[in-house]
């Protein structure tokens, strides 16, 4: 029943965008169409995939001409629970691009965009769904290049197809990195399906390189550091609902994949949960620490998926390390937090990108440190940016506090380890986590402190307005997940854990028994959270008591200064400035300083940045490097046809000799 | 169960008895004979009513930082043993969620305070947040060494009757781990010698720096949160060192109080006997802090 409705909301969703082009004379109307194409698309998908999570898991094959592939689709607990945020945030963003890029006014780009949208929100279903490789590598294909041309929506403007081909160039790297994991895949298991790779032994000698391979391929797309560096440029220069549907579900297909082939080996070696783990943690700090030292707001949130991603990895790298060491409830507790972190992190970095949205609708600038004050004229989308932060940061009652505290409690079994076992160093996850936390919630304190709060630092904000209804009802939905998952975490963990035993193929039976103790702690959650909110509102309904009638209002105390302006306030670059002091190990700041000089200094100005260091400072530099030293070889042998025609000669008998000797 | 509700109203009623106690230690180091015990809570009683002035600057999230920050310590306090054997609210990872919901407390503060506008209320609402992340992993690694030594992932236990015998064959990591949770509760409470709560200068300020702008009765909410965070760390720091001390429950509990007190005398000495590091040097202090839980916990799982 649930195959065939996914299978709809695949095709649904992948052409909903030719109506917008079909209907391109009357843009209003088939703007809408798509919209309601594309989001009965996602509805019919979201109900199959909460259908087999339900129920036993339902497949379909068909016939396909191509060598080894097969149309071969199946829906198992893993792929469902992905389906879920893979299909709503796009769904959710295309509703808000009703408001954000109209087909009325933005004309053939928005006609394109929804094109290349609906295109890429049916190929990462597929991905999710396939079961066999041919047709997940031809649907990963299709989302790669569509989520190219997402990025190229403002093609005519110079940063935007930098990152465009930057990621590009990303894409392919890790698609090559694919193939040829499937390639090994598939002379292991001796066929391209899914269903013959399932229980490999781990031992054999291609299974490191399968794992390799796959940390790179996925990686890639996931934007575990230092493969991050295509991310936040991609990111930034999409608009916002593509930048909230890539941050938020896109990466997610790279979890989905390294889950995926994981989970095809019976007892993974310990290398690759302590690699996971590491590179998560890596991902995580240096992710945020990133974030902390930015000054556009998109750039911002784009560093805090790969913060998120690092959490994610990290979870699923105490659940490979579970199933190393055989403890059930490691791997019960590193999966559930990790696949509960992507559902998380989809509805709150789409909440916050689709926020970003909207402040850069209303002012025009992504400049953090020229906002401030939007919540006086945007207080519905201040308020619902500031429940998304407050989940981003990982605070109770929202939901980003449920996976994290999953996670934490995987990483804790480990001090239930034996002495002297290896998997004790999975502690190092809890430290790196608590850093991680303290750091996200105070670059989300600069973020909110700076936008919304405070004076407004420029002219930008002046004629800021809240952003028209079919923007803000699709940010409304998404912090209405955020707030339900993260009151009752209950609702979601009976189905993580399922799906964890049918990944790491554990008896039923064990995971009864510790999924009935994380509903117990998770109830407790829910109280507490419950006692949280009264307290609240009783001490709110005190303090009305006492503040009867008006108050007297003055300004804010400058501690005797007369003639405070709006350029005196603390900015997000100060207000992040000490912490970032902390990450000079690894950062390149740029600084441009005009001292002002003389009795009557007329100009002076103070311009700081902080590149990336993976792409800015070593990829680069390599590159260009590296092309002006083919440019000098090549110069040699312009013009020499004979020598052209010898290098041929002598490339093609290598080759010979290599195949004759191999 | 009576001894679990009344450690809540000792937690409610008591709290600001230990600013009140450091003060008068304060007092007779310096000679002076100091404000009765009980001041705290008259300059509660007294902010509270009183009206309040508001900048014009400010927003609900000004008006409702200190209510948050308020009800998070609160709900903290469920999680918490406060002298009975166990805590109203104990599961297994509730200690994270209890650091958790004091970092929604500082989360909270800290918006308020930026929501000023002043570039005073944001110089402390950096150092906070700047401070409070580089303390957590010291916290937690307190925390980790704490459960792999008594082998319980929720507070209740970890701070329970089983720390006993644990002393005997642990002691020397667990006694890093209190001087670096001891630490912690310093700088989150903003106490000498990561703050000065007595300072007069809003530049080298921290904490009171962040509710200049607070009067009345919002003033009274953060006063009183700030001691209810001072009693939750005074409890971790007290069960941590001395444990349950007797097994008969009525005689722990007031082993607990008394403890609390010593608690506040020893924050007293510290105040009295060292000045307020500079303000570069506070993360250096914290660091070490999280060198000494990290060296507690390489000794408990060697």
């Amino acid at each position: 029943m649930s195959a065939p409705l996914i299978l709809a909301s695949v095709l649904l969703t992948s052409l909903s965008g030719g109506a917008a082009l079909a209907l391109r004379r009357r843009p209003e109307v088939g703007q809408r169409f798509a919209t309601a194409l594309l989001v009965t698309g996602a509805l019919l998908g979201i109900a199959g995939a909460l259908i087999a999570l339900g129920g036993p898991t339902p497949s379909l094959a068909f016939r396909w001409s191509t060598p080894g592939g097969a149309l071969s689709i199946r829906v198992d607990a893993l792929s469902a629970l992905f389906l879920l945020p893979i299909l709503g945030v796009p769904a959710l963003g295309s509703v808000y691009g009703l408001g954000y890029w109209p087909q009325a006014t933005r004309g053939a780009s928005s006609i394109r965009l929804q094109i290349y949208f609906g295109l890429v929100t049916g190929a990462m279903a597929l991905v999710c769904v396939s079961a066999n490789a041919i047709l997940f590598l031809a649907a990963w294909e299709v989302m790669a290049l569509a989520g190219f041309l997402l990025v190229l929506t403002e093609h005519e403007r110079p940063d935007v197809q930098r990152a465009a081909f930057v990621y590009l160039a990303a894409a392919h790297v890790g698609n090559l990195a694919l193939f040829a994991l499937f390639a090994l895949l598939g002379r292991l298991a001796g066929s391209f399906e899914f269903a013959a790779m399932a229980g490999l032994p781990a031992g054999a000698a291609a299974s490191g390189w399968i794992f390799a391979l796959a940390l790179c391929g996925f990686g890639l797309k996931a934007g575990l550091v230092p493969l991050h560096f295509w991310l936040p440029g991609a990111h930034a220069a999409a608009p916002s609902h593509v930048s909230a549907l890539m941050s938020g579900v896109l990466l997610k297909t790279g979890i989905y994949g390294i889950l995926r082939v994981t989970g095809f080996f019976d007892a993974p070696p310990p290398a690759w949960g302590a690699t996971l783990l590491a590179a998560g943690a890596a991902s995580a700090v240096l992710g945020v620490g990133f974030a902390l030292a930015q000054h556009d707001l998109k750039r911002l949130l784009a560093y805090h998926s790969v913060e998120n991603i690092g959490i994610i990895a990290m979870g699923a790298g105490l659940a490979l390390l579970g199933r190393t060491y055989a403890q059930p409830a490691l791997v019960v507790l590193g999966f559930s937090g990790a696949v509960l972190h992507v559902v998380n992190h989809a509805t709150f970095k789409g909440l916050l990108f689709l926020g970003a949205g909207a402040v850069h609708h209303a002012t025009g600038t992504r400049e953090i440190d020229h906002l401030g004050g939007l919540s006086r004229a945007m207080p519905v989308t201040a308020a619902l940016f500031l429940v998304g932060a407050t989940a981003i940061s990982g605070l109770p009652p929202l939901n980003g506090f449920a996976s994290e505290w999953l996670v934490y409690l995987g990483a804790m079994q480990a001090t239930l380890a034996p002495a002297a076992s290896p998997l004790q160093l999975a502690l190092i996850a809890v430290p790196a986590l608590a850093l991680v936390g303290g750091l996200a919630a105070a670059c989300f304190a600069k973020v909110f402190g700076a936008v919304f709060l405070g004076h407004a630092r420029s002219g930008h904000v002046a004629h800021a307005h809240e952003p028209p209804p079919a923007m803000i009802a699709p940010m409304g939905v998404l912090a209405a997940v955020c707030v339900l998952i993260g009151l009752l975490p209950v609702a979601v963990l009976p189905a993580l854990s399922a799906a964890a035993a049918e990944w790491a193929r554990l008896p039923p039976d064990v995971v009864t028994d510790l999924a009935a103790g994380g509903v117990r702690s998770a109830a407790r959650i829910s109280g507490v959270a419950a006692t949280l909110l009264l307290a609240v509102g009783a001490v709110l309904l005190w303090r009305r008591a006492r503040l009867r009638g008006p108050q007297p209002a003055a300004p804010t105390w400058g501690c005797g200064f007369a003639r405070p302006t709006a350029r005196m306030q603390y900015t997000g670059s100060s207000f992040a400035d000490s912490l970032v002091l902390r990450f000079g190990w690894v950062f390149f700041p740029k600084t441009r300083v005009v001292i002002p000089a003389g009795p009557f200094p007329r100009h002076a100005s103070f311009d700081s940045s902080v590149p990336d260091t993976v792409l800015d400072v070593v990829i680069v530099p390599a590159a260009g490097r590296g092309a002006r030293f083919a440019e000098r070889v090549r110069a040699h042998f312009i013009g020499r046809v004979q020598f052209q025609a010898l290098l041929v000669v002598l490339g093609l008998l290598t080759l010979l000799g290599w195949y004759a000797v191999w | 169960m009576t001894l679990a509700l009344l450690q809540i109203v000792a937690f409610l009623l008591g709290a600001p008895l230990l600013p009140g106690v450091i003060g008068r230690v304060k007092a007779v180091f310096a000679g002076r004979t100091g404000p009765p015990l009980l001041q705290p809570w008259r300059d509660l009683l007294r902010l509270a009513g009183k009206g309040a002035v508001f900048s014009r600057t400010t927003t609900w999230i000004f008006r409702a930082g200190p209510a948050v920050a308020l009800a998070a310590t609160l709900a903290a306090g469920l999680l918490v043993p406060l002298g009975a054997p166990a805590a109203l609210v104990r599961f297994g990872g509730d200690f994270v969620l209890f650091a958790y919901l004091l970092g929604l407390g500082r989360f909270a503060t800290v918006l308020a305070a930026l929501d000023t506008g002043s570039s005073f209320e944001g110089m402390g609402a950096a150092r906070e947040a700047t401070y409070s992340a580089v303390a957590e992993p010291a916290l937690f690694l307190g925390l980790v060494s704490l459960a792999r030594s008594t082998r319980a992932l929720d507070l209740s236990h970890m701070l329970g009757l089983q720390l006993q015998p644990v002393w005997w064959t642990d002691g020397p990591a667990l006694l890093l781990v209190a001087v670096s949770v001891f630490v912690v509760a310093l700088a989150e409470n903003a106490r000498v010698p990561v703050d000065d709560p007595s300072t007069h200068l809003e530049l080298t300020m921290i904490h009171e720096v962040m509710v200049l702008d607070h009067s009345g009765p919002d003033l009274a909410l953060i006063q009183y949160g700030a001691a209810l965070k001072l009693y939750l760390f005074g409890a971790l720091v007290v069960r941590l060192s001395l444990g349950a001390l007797a097994q008969e429950p009525w005689l722990a509990f007031a082993a607990f109080l008394g403890g609390q007190v010593l608690f506040a005398i020893a924050i007293g000495v510290v105040e009295s006997t060292m000045a307020r590091l500079r303000l570069l040097r506070v993360p250096q202090l914290l660091i070490g802090a999280s060198a000494l839980s990290a060296f507690a916990l390489v000794l408990l799982l060697r």
